[in-house]
């Protein structure tokens, strides 16, 4: 799936910098170090922002787009940093035939939030995924870790209400 | 390398050992098809146009990409049976079922390489329906426009930008069916450290990728009867000019570009070599002086667009070594609209000047800062257009240039010396330079004009010369990569210069990306640099009265009338500009 561009608001710190460069200079001159070096950034930061990119582009000397296509091309590498409320609605086949579909709608209409992306503030998160292994409660979400199953569209007013504040 | 012996065909023959499938079929006289393949810059093996059946050892036949799989003793090899084609004819119809079929007006019509594939396999639509992938479009750069509808993910454009050029701009963004060429987080690429040099552009096989389109402005000029309209050819669009009229690359046309553009309805086509004179006159004195004062050295030579835009970007620490020299373009309208429109009475105004060029970036430069010579408001050159833009304009206008008796440029600006015509191939502007330099230095007639040294395709040629007791030594690169290591070099000290010439394409304008394209199998197989450069050499050795840029009669006449001397302050106001320091 196409990734969102980055909403939240960069607030790196000049400890974390430092730990990056650091991680940068560790792989210095090492074939093929572009994983690793992201990887490592995301465990950083948290999601790998246009700043981040920059900071390792500018010390690798590889063109930021060159490092940009990669992160677009692996769904481990993520471009919004997690939610504080991190809502995950199950798309895997049970789910969907269940109307996990309007129910991933429903809620991204509530917060006005696109699939796959941040509110602003890092608040919350939404994300579609594969099947989880939770079949038999179909159609299910997760809310940062918590599972709800036996959905139906005018449950997610409630749970939304229960991670307000 | 050893021959080996592999059967093509049916019938055997030597070929080298080492070599692809692709390669070792030329020995039988075949072209496989591709589309991604660019030789040395994108062997990717993608595309799967260019598959073909191999067997080795008895083994039965298997189907490989022939532009990634190397050749070995006894191998067997066919290259068109029922299965290949069977095979490309669904690779073509999966392209064209996400390919925006807008053939009839596109500008790559006829020199489309999917087009050109899909009528020789009698591909005209798709079984496939379905989605298509939401394309975006870029027309935000004053060169290069990017139409993605119409991209096939070949990866020419990245591998010209990345891995030829080493700039890396543009590459492709998000997995599988959402996969789109385009510029990190999807920044438009008049945000980027673009140089608009357009190697994406003569990459491209199809249509994604063009130059910004100006023909029609052109046209509106000169059917506006309140402006008068004129325009310059640089010293390379005669040399590839023919090739948009069937002429085999190299052939030079000089007489029936100059009768058909006069067709046009111009009332005035001029040498852009008058004004690579003029340059040469201004950046030769300007190297003497910075060479006695030890000022900014080296000086690096400005004629280049794409390469001033690529040092303003990457290597700002070397803007003071740039020559302050408008490049010949820029000089060429700002005598047009000072010192032409006042020898002829007109208001600079009324005046629309056209550059034809073999450059995308020179459109990026008539929009720079300080170039408006004859005031703000009023741009030396009003439109830069592109050699395949002119061909364009010959063709749509109905002339028939094969068949035009040459003609020859008007005066004022009718001469240019051979030094001005060897502008248009990388060492030229250095030879062009130092042939003047050495007889101001001397006072003496040079013996010998030729500077070989710094002729030819190597990377980096470097050379010393002794001009008159003075020692000038000289480096010369050519494509923004080799210019990276050039410069490099200079900063370590590895490389000792004075005078450095740099042009962004590789091979200097002859390559440029505002030449007319060449299709993969030209590309790969021809010395396309060598033998457009061949009728600069050529038209200098043998054609040309003058050789030297300060012997041309029509230069000494408008330093007598207009300028006085070299670097004099009329010059410097009209001929010299400035540049900023960009970074990334």
């Amino acid at each position: 799936m196409k990734k969102n561009l980055t909403t939240v608001e960069f607030h790196g710190t000049k400890e974390q910098e430092e730990k990056l460069l650091a991680v940068i200079a560790e792989y210095k001159g090492v074939k093929g170090s572009m994983m690793p070096i992201l990887q490592k950034a995301q465990d950083i930061y948290g999601y790998l922002p246009i700043e981040v990119q920059r900071i390792i582009a500018r010390e690798t000397g590889a063109p930021i787009e060159e490092i940009y296509g990669i992160t677009t091309f692996y769904s481990q590498f993520k471009l919004n940093p997690t939610g504080q409320v991190a809502i995950s609605v199950c798309l895997g086949t049970a789910c969907y035939v269940k109307g996990s579909g309007d129910i991933l709608d429903e809620i991204s209409s509530q917060l006005g939030l696109p699939v796959g992306s941040t509110t602003k503030d890092g608040k919350y998160s939404l994300d579609a995924t594969r099947c989880i292994g939770a079949c038999g409660l179909a159609p299910v979400l997760t809310v940062n870790g918590e599972v709800y199953g036996r959905l139906k569209t005018d449950d997610v007013k409630t749970i939304l209400a229960k991670y307000r504040d | 390398m050893d021959n080996i012996t592999v059967t093509i065909n049916g019938k055997e023959y030597e070929v080298a050992a080492g070599i692809t499938v692709l390669e070792a079929v030329k020995a039988a006289n075949i072209n496989i098809p591709t589309l991604c393949y660019l030789k040395d810059i994108n062997e990717i093996g993608a595309c799967r146009m260019c598959v073909v059946e191999v067997s080795e050892g008895g083994k039965p036949f298997r189907m490989v990409t022939a532009c990634v799989y190397p050749v070995s003793s006894g191998r067997v090899i066919e290259t068109d049976t029922p299965k290949i084609t069977e095979s490309r004819k669904l690779n073509l119809e999966l392209l064209l079922s996400n390919h925006n079929q807008d053939c009839l007006s596109c500008v790559r019509s006829t020199t489309c390489e999917l087009q050109k594939l899909c009528r020789d396999y009698g591909v005209s639509s798709s079984r496939f329906g379905g989605a298509k992938t939401d394309t975006h479009t870029d027309y935000s750069s004053e060169a290069i426009m990017r139409d993605n509808s119409k991209c096939i993910l070949c990866r020419r454009c990245v591998a010209a930008c990345k891995t030829m050029q080493d700039i890396g701009v543009i590459g492709a963004n998000n997995r599988g069916f959402d996969t789109e060429i385009g510029c990190a987080f999807e920044m438009k690429l008049a945000d980027t450290s673009c140089v608009n040099c357009g190697q994406c552009i003569v990459a491209c096989p199809t249509g994604a990728l063009h130059e910004k389109d100006q023909t029609e402005e052109v046209f509106a000029a000169l059917a506006d009867p309140d402006k008068k309209v004129y325009i310059c050819t640089a010293p390379s669009v005669r040399a590839t000019i023919g090739e948009c009229f069937g002429y085999a690359p190299g052939t030079d046309v000089e007489g029936k570009m100059v009768a058909a553009i006069r067709r046009l309805g111009f009332d005035g086509v001029f040498d852009m070599n008058f004004s690579a004179d003029l340059t040469i006159m201004e950046e030769g004195y300007e190297l003497i002086s910075r060479i006695k004062e030890n000022k900014n050295l080296p000086l690096i030579t400005s004629c280049s667009p794409g390469w001033i835009k690529y040092c303003e970007h990457y290597f700002p620490e070397f803007t003071d070594n740039l020559s302050t020299c408008k490049s010949p373009q820029q000089m060429f309208g700002s005598v047009m609209k000072t010192y032409f429109a006042q020898k002829n009475g007109l208001d600079p105004k009324d005046i629309y000047f056209v550059s034809a060029i073999p450059c995308t970036a020179k459109k990026f430069e008539v929009r720079r800062d300080h170039q408006c010579a004859a005031g703000e408001g009023i741009p030396d050159v009003d439109v830069a257009i592109t050699t395949r833009e002119l061909g364009r304009m010959i063709e749509k206008a109905g002339i028939d240039f094969r068949a035009l008796e040459d003609e020859e440029f008007d005066n004022p600006f009718s001469i240019g010396s051979g030094a001005g015509a060897i502008f248009g191939t990388t060492g030229g502007v250095m030879e062009a330079a130092l042939r003047t330099a050495a007889e101001v230095l001397t006072g003496k007639e040079l013996k010998k004009v030729e500077f070989s040294e710094v002729r030819g395709n190597k990377a980096i040629k470097l050379a010393t010369y002794d001009l008159g007791g003075l020692t000038v030594k000289v480096a010369v690169a050519s494509g923004t990569k080799n210019a990276k290591e050039l410069l490099n070099k200079i900063k370590s000290g590895e490389v000792e210069a004075q005078f450095v010439e740099i042009m962004c394409c590789p091979g200097g304008c002859v390559n440029g990306g505002g030449q007319p394209t060449q299709p993969a199998y030209v590309r790969n197989n021809t010395d396309l640099q060598g033998l457009r450069a061949a009728v600069l050499y050529n038209a200098d050795a043998n054609k040309l009265k003058y050789r030297k840029s300060h012997d041309n009669p029509q230069i000494k006449q408008i330093y007598a009338e207009f300028f006085g001397e070299p670097n004099s302050h009329k010059a410097h106001e009209i001929l010299h500009t400035s540049y900023v320091k960009r970074g990334l």
